[in-house]
C-alpha cells in the first residue's frame, strides 16, 4: 500500500488520534497494547469501506473535526452518533459516503456516546511503530495526535464496497456491564464484589484513554500491604487504596499494583469506552465462558 | 511454587509462581512452545500473566499447567541460558552525594557497589523498555525522590528502592540519578525494541 497526502486535518476536535487494532506482543517489554479504544465500532468503519479490520483509522474524542480530502475518497462515520456533513450536505453514519476531490467532511458534537470514528477507504497509512499505526497516549508511541494542519496519507485496496448501511444498537443511556470476578477479589471484603453491582458508578472527567475513573460507593480492602505488580489486561477493575475503581482501556500500563477485582466482559468493553463523563454504569456480575475457574495448583 | 491459576476475565489468565525465578522459568518456557492463540506474555515478581486470543481456552489452560508442572532448577532469578549485557556507567550523576550521604558510604564505594551488584531484568513496566533490574547491593536502598523530576534524560543510570535502572528515553521521574550510559537500551525500529528482556543478566562498569 502506497500512500500520499490525502487528508488535511483543518480542525482535529478536543483530542483525535490514528487508530488500528493495537501492538500487541510487547507487554513484557513495557509496550501497552493501544489501538482503538472501542474496536467494533472502528472495525465496523473498515469493513464499509471495504478495508480489512486492521486498517488505521481516525477516532474522535467528542467529535468536532473538519478533515479535507485532497482526492475523491469512500469514507465511513461510525461510534458515538454525530450530524455528518460534506460540503454543506447531510450524510449519515454506519455507511459508506463519498467525499469529493477537495471537499470537506464536517463531523459535530455526538448526542450520545465519546469517540466517533472515521474509517478511509484505504486506510490511514502514517509509518507503523512495532507493528502499529495507534497513537498511544500513555508512552507517546505510534503518531502524534492530529493537530490543525496535520496531513495524512491513504493507502488503496481493490476490495468491493459491499454494503450500504449497517444497522447499530444505540448506545445506552446507563450501560449494564458484565464482570468476570477476580483475579484478586480475595484481596476486598466479601461484600465488595455486591457493593461493586449494587449502585450505579458515575464516569468522572480524569477518564481517558488509559482508562475510565469512577465514582461511586466505595471497595473495602479486607488485606493491607502491596500487591508485587502483575501484567494486566483492557477492562480490568484496577482498585486503589482510595477504593474508587478504575476500568483500564486501550492504552492501559501493561503492569500494575492495584489489585483488580473483576475484569470486564470483553463484548462489553466498546460501550465502556464510549462512556463520557458523568454517564453512570451498572455493573453485573457474569461468568466467563469456557474458561475452568480460578484453583489451586497441585505443586 | 505456590501458586494458583486465577482467571482474568475471558481472555487471560494469571499464574501465581510465589518467585521471581519461576516467573523467568515459566516465562521462558511458556515463550519456546509459541502457543499460537497466545498474544502476551508477562512475567512479574510473582506471577505471569497469559493472554490469550481466539483460541481454545481450554487447551492453552492443559499447556501452561504442564508448563508449570515441570520441574525447572530452583535458582537464581534469570531464564536459564540468559544474555548478559554489560553497560558502561559514566558515574557522574547529580544525586551521587545525595546516595552517598543517604547510604553512609564514600562515592567511590556507592559506585564499587553499584558495579559489585549481580543485576537481572526482573521485568518492565513503566514505560517501553524500562527494565526493574533487581540484585542491587543492599546497602545502596534508597527511597525515590519526593518530587519526582520532570525530564530525566534517555540513558540516565538510576536507583532506587531495592532497584536499578536505565531510563529508555526521557521522561519524568524519580529515582536518584548515578550517572548516564551512552548503550542504547530502547529502539522502536529494531526488533526486539528493548536490548533487555525479562532474565537477561546486567553488569555495570565504570565507562
Amino acid at each position: 500500500m502506497g500512500g500520499f497526502g490525502v487528508i488535511e486535518v483543518v480542525e482535529p476536535g478536543p483530542y483525535a488520534t490514528v487508530q488500528d487494532l493495537g501492538r500487541p506482543g510487547y507487554a513484557h517489554l513495557g509496550v501497552p497494547r493501544s489501538g482503538a479504544a472501542d474496536s467494533r465500532s472502528a472495525a465496523l468503519a473498515n469493513r464499509l469501506v471495504g478495508n480489512p479490520e486492521s486498517a488505521a483509522v481516525i477516532e474522535l474524542t467528542f467529535g468536532g473535526a473538519v478533515l479535507r480530502f485532497a482526492r475523491g475518497v469512500w469514507v465511513a462515520i461510525t461510534g458515538a452518533f454525530c450530524p455528518v456533513e460534506v460540503e454543506g450536505r447531510t450524510e449519515g453514519m454506519s455507511g459508506p459516503v463519498w467525499v469529493p476531490a477537495n471537499a470537506e467532511l464536517r463531523i459535530g458534537m455526538p448526542s450520545c456516546g465519546l469517540r466517533t470514528y472515521v474509517g478511509v477507504r484505504g486506510g490511514i497509512t502514517v509509518e507503523p511503530v512495532l507493528g502499529s499505526r495507534s497513537t498511544d497516549s500513555l508512552s507517546g508511541l505510534g503518531p502524534r495526535p492530529l493537530q490543525r494542519g496535520t496531513v495524512l496519507p491513504v493507502g488503496s485496496t481493490g476490495a468491493m464496497l459491499s454494503v450500504d448501511l449497517a444497522p447499530v444498537a444505540p448506545f445506552a443511556r446507563q450501560p449494564v456491564v458484565g464482570v468476570i470476578r477476580g483475579p484478586r477479589d480475595d484481596w476486598f471484603t466479601p461484600d465488595a464484589l455486591r457493593d461493586l453491582c449494587a449502585e450505579p458508578y458515575e464516569v468522572t472527567s480524569e477518564s481517558n484513554r488509559v482508562g475510565l475513573r469512577l465514582s461511586g460507593r466505595p471497595l473495602i480492602r479486607s488485606r493491607q500491604g502491596e500487591l508485587p505488580s502483575e501484567g494486566m489486561v483492557s477492562g480490568a477493575i484496577q482498585v486503589p487504596p482510595n477504593g474508587q475503581p478504575i476500568v483500564f482501556l486501550a492504552d492501559h500500563p501493561p503492569t500494575g499494583g492495584y489489585p483488580v477485582i473483576g475484569v470486564v466482559r470483553s463484548s462489553d468493553l466498546p460501550a465502556v469506552a464510549q462512556c463520557r463523563p458523568g454517564t453512570r454504569i451498572r455493573f453485573r456480575l457474569t461468568g466467563a465462558q469456557e474458561w475452568p475457574p480460578t484453583k489451586p495448583m497441585s505443586a | 511454587m505456590t501458586g494458583a491459576m486465577r482467571r482474568v476475565g475471558e481472555d487471560a489468565l494469571l499464574v501465581e509462581t510465589g518467585s521471581l525465578a519461576e516467573s523467568h522459568r515459566l516465562d521462558a518456557v511458556l515463550r519456546g512452545r509459541r502457543l499460537a492463540a497466545v498474544e502476551e506474555i508477562v512475567p512479574g515478581p510473582e506471577s505471569v500473566l497469559v493472554v490469550a486470543s481466539g483460541g481454545s481456552f481450554g487447551e492453552i489452560w492443559a499447556q501452561i499447567e504442564e508448563a508449570v508442572s515441570e520441574r525447572g532448577t530452583q535458582g537464581q532469578a534469570g531464564a536459564p541460558g540468559a544474555a548478559e549485557v554489560v553497560v558502561e556507567v559514566e558515574y557522574d550523576g547529580v544525586d551521587l552525594e545525595v546516595v552517598a550521604e543517604l547510604t553512609g558510604l564514600r562515592v567511590d564505594e556507592v559506585i564499587a557497589r553499584h558495579c559489585g551488584s549481580p543485576f537481572v531484568v526482573g521485568w518492565l513496566g513503566f514505560a517501553p523498555g524500562f527494565a526493574y533490574l533487581v540484585g542491587l547491593d543492599p546497602a545502596l536502598e534508597v527511597p525515590r525522590l519526593e518530587v519526582p523530576r520532570t525530564s530525566v534524560p534517555a540513558g540516565s543510570v538510576a536507583i532506587a528502592g531495592g532497584y536499578s535502572a536505565i531510563y529508555p528515553a526521557a521522561s519524568p521521574g524519580g529515582w536518584r540519578l548515578l550517572g548516564r550510559t551512552r548503550m542504547r537500551v530502547w529502539d522502536e525500529h529494531a526488533e526486539p525494541p528493548s536490548l533487555l528482556q525479562p532474565g537477561t543478566r546486567v553488569r555495570m562498569v565504570p565507562a
